[in-house]
């Protein structure tokens, strides 16, 4: 275990424990004001927990076991270097300074701070920009540059607080390219709202909700079965709890579906089929659901919803339910007639739903 | 007046009289030039007496603003940086030489550090005596000139945020390379205007050091005195040295100005 964290801060209703594996990345997603800058700042040092510990590859960061801000080590003296949103590259300094700073400040001299700069520049595709200041630096520069400064001072953890929510959409894909070179076999924590960075750069991910872990697991089992409503957001899906029946489930208020662990059931191999009478989890891809006016023909799944939302997303316009989702043409949401608050049938196939259990095996 | 780009919806009202106010500011100066005995105009300032005043004038605020930057980083840093209990009332103290008659402040000065004052034990056993010195002049000028520099240091520190310094403290930085390496640099535009501002207001004092400090030619008395005492006796020489004084303040204000106009150019050539 490289990294065990343990903390609780009371006046922002903040509980989470978690530990990281040596080399492994884990995305932390969540709601805003979910509480992921508080776990950020914590294990930098630029918050103090009111209870807790957390340890780094044997070294306390912070531990009140010991007594008061007893045990609680200074940023600096952590090794554990913050990649925020913005890149806040010291605006009077030279890029190469920018990113020798790390190197300088553990007291490495000049020559020897400038080459380890140099390597790292060269690493994030930075080198032609040494001599630059940041005002000469687009976002996306700026953005390898600080990747560059953070990796250069040798963290032993690496904080990634959105490194690209505050980037041009065209350059992200190059950065995410760089990020996932880079966090190979680093041990990082990396906090997003995107799906496609918890599936480039992270082996698991935790989801944080009100100050809590509420899901922790291997990235796509995470994002293929989520079991809260913030992980299936983010992952695109519709799911609905209930009870185990043969064929599927019973919901929660009481509708029988029935799902088929056919060939759109692939995943759920992995898995036993859950008992009859176990709580589980059913989960729709928007795509898969229909739409229409009048309850559809027997034996299909099919749940009557008060729309409350309608999102147009390039041709097609996601109308959402309290239940389920679907994508559908613009022309076929017009000849529906839906509109927020009007009511419609959403069925689905059997075979196109994933049924799992409710609460996730513990991996480790 | 010539329209920029962009809608500027200034009343004429507004222009009249912002212009009377302009004038209020520059007639006494436009004033005083006209006063000034031009053929007389170099004996006269080349005196003993006003090279004295002009010299120890230059000396005194020098130093003074040297131990406003000494003591007021530090108290700035502190307002900005850190929580106190009693802050608010720590802060408006530490300004209130601002809005303090300077004579006041010259009497307690004089209470404090006078022969007869509340430091008089300590500076009796070590052997010091202030008052009516050099030493007491550069006191007097460093007490109204100091909030100067405070306030405008602290300003700065806020505005700039203690971001950047949060990322340099993950990268390793202990406190004090912070400070050196980031903080200072970041804030150093205002720390020259602040010390520009305070050796304005050093060169200008008159109440404190006249009633701390006294008038020895030479010794106490800068320039302002000078100026003053020469008011009575020869009207000329006064205005001589007023015109003097008010070349040294542009002098000092335009070096300071062009100075941080060429680091901020610096910067915006590299946008």
């Amino acid at each position: 275990m490289t990294f065990t964290f343990d903390a609780r801060v009371a006046r922002r209703d903040f509980d989470v424990s978690f530990t990281l594996e040596e080399g492994e990345t884990v995305a932390v997603l969540g709601p805003n004001g979910a509480g992921k800058s508080t776990l950020l700042n914590l294990i930098s040092g630029l918050l103090a927990a009111d209870d807790g510990h957390a340890e780094l590859e044997g070294a306390s960061l912070f531990d009140t076991r010991a007594g008061t801000q007893h045990g609680s080590k200074p940023p600096h003296q952590r090794a554990v270097a913050l990649l925020a949103q913005e890149a806040l590259l010291f605006p009077h300094l030279s890029v190469l300074n920018n990113v020798a700073f790390g190197p300088r400040s553990a007291g490495a001299r000049r020559q020897a701070s400038h080459a380890a700069a140099r390597r790292w520049l060269a690493e994030v595709d930075g080198s032609e920009f040494e001599n630059r200041r940041p005002a000469q630096l687009s976002g996306g520069q700026a953005q390898r540059i600080a990747v560059a400064r953070a990796l250069a001072a040798e963290p032993r953890l690496l904080l990634l607080d959105e490194p690209m929510a505050a980037l041009d959409m065209a350059v992200t894909p190059a950065i995410r390219r760089m990020l996932k070179r880079v966090l190979a076999g680093r041990t990082a924590l990396i906090v997003t709202h995107d799906i496609l960075d918890a599936y480039t750069l992270a082996d698991r991910v935790l989801v944080i909700e009100r100050g809590r872990v509420v899901e922790d697991g291997p990235t796509r089992e995470v994002l293929e079965r989520p079991r809260t409503a913030f992980a299936a957001g983010i992952a695109g899906l519709s799911i609905l709890s209930g009870v185990r029946t043969p064929t599927g489930l019973r919901t929660d208020d009481g509708i029988e579906l029935a799902v088929s662990t056919g060939a759109a059931a692939a995943n759920a191999t992995e898995w036993p089929a859950p008992d009859a009478g176990t709580a589980v989890i059913v989960a729709v891809r928007p795509s898969a659901v229909t739409v229409s006016n009048r309850p559809p023909a027997a034996a299909v799944n099919a749940i009557e919803g008060v729309i409350t939302d309608l999102e147009q997303r390039g041709d097609l316009v996601r109308v959402r339910t309290d239940r389920l989702a679907a994508d559908l043409t613009a022309r076929r949401v017009a000849e529906l007639d839906l509109t927020d608050g009007s009511r419609a049938w959403f069925s689905f196939d059997p075979g196109a739903a994933a049924l799992y259990p409710a609460t996730r095996p513990r991996a480790r | 007046m010539k329209a920029s780009s962009g809608y500027a919806g200034v009343p004429r009202w507004v222009l009249a009289i912002a212009i009377i106010g302009a004038l209020f500011v520059v007639l006494p100066l436009v004033a005083m030039v006209v006063r000034v005995n031009w053929g007389q105009l170099i004996p006269l300032i080349t005196s003993k007496e006003s090279t004295d005043a002009l010299l120890l004038s230059l000396r005194t605020s020098g130093a003074a603003t040297l131990l406003c930057i000494i003591v007021g980083v530090p108290m700035a840093l502190v307002l900005a940086r850190t929580r106190f209990p009693g802050q608010r009332i720590v802060r408006s103290l530490v300004l209130l030489p601002l809005v303090l008659p300077p004579v006041v402040g010259g009497i307690a000065l004089l209470y404090t550090f006078g022969r007869q004052g509340l430091l008089k034990a300590p500076m009796d056993f070590l052997g010091i005596q202030i008052a009516f010195s050099t030493t007491a002049v550069i006191l007097a000028q460093t007490f109204v000139a100091l909030p100067f520099l405070v306030l405008s240091l602290e300003g700065a520190l806020r505005t700039v945020g203690t971001r950047y310094e949060a990322i340099g403290a993950t990268l390793g930085a202990g406190p004090t390379t912070v400070l050196r390496r980031i903080t200072l640099p970041l804030v150093l535009p205002a720390l020259v205007s602040g010390a520009v501002l305070s050796f304005a207001r050093a060169l200008g004092e008159f109440g404190a050091t006249l009633t701390f400090a006294g008038s020895l030619q030479g010794v106490t008395r800068t320039l302002p005195l000078e100026i003053y005492l020469q008011r009575e006796s020869d009207p000329d020489a006064a205005v001589a040295l007023a015109l003097v004084l008010v070349a040294v303040a542009i002098l000092v204000v335009g070096l300071a100005h062009q100075a941080s106009l060429g680091n901020a150019g610096g910067r915006q050539r590299l946008l």
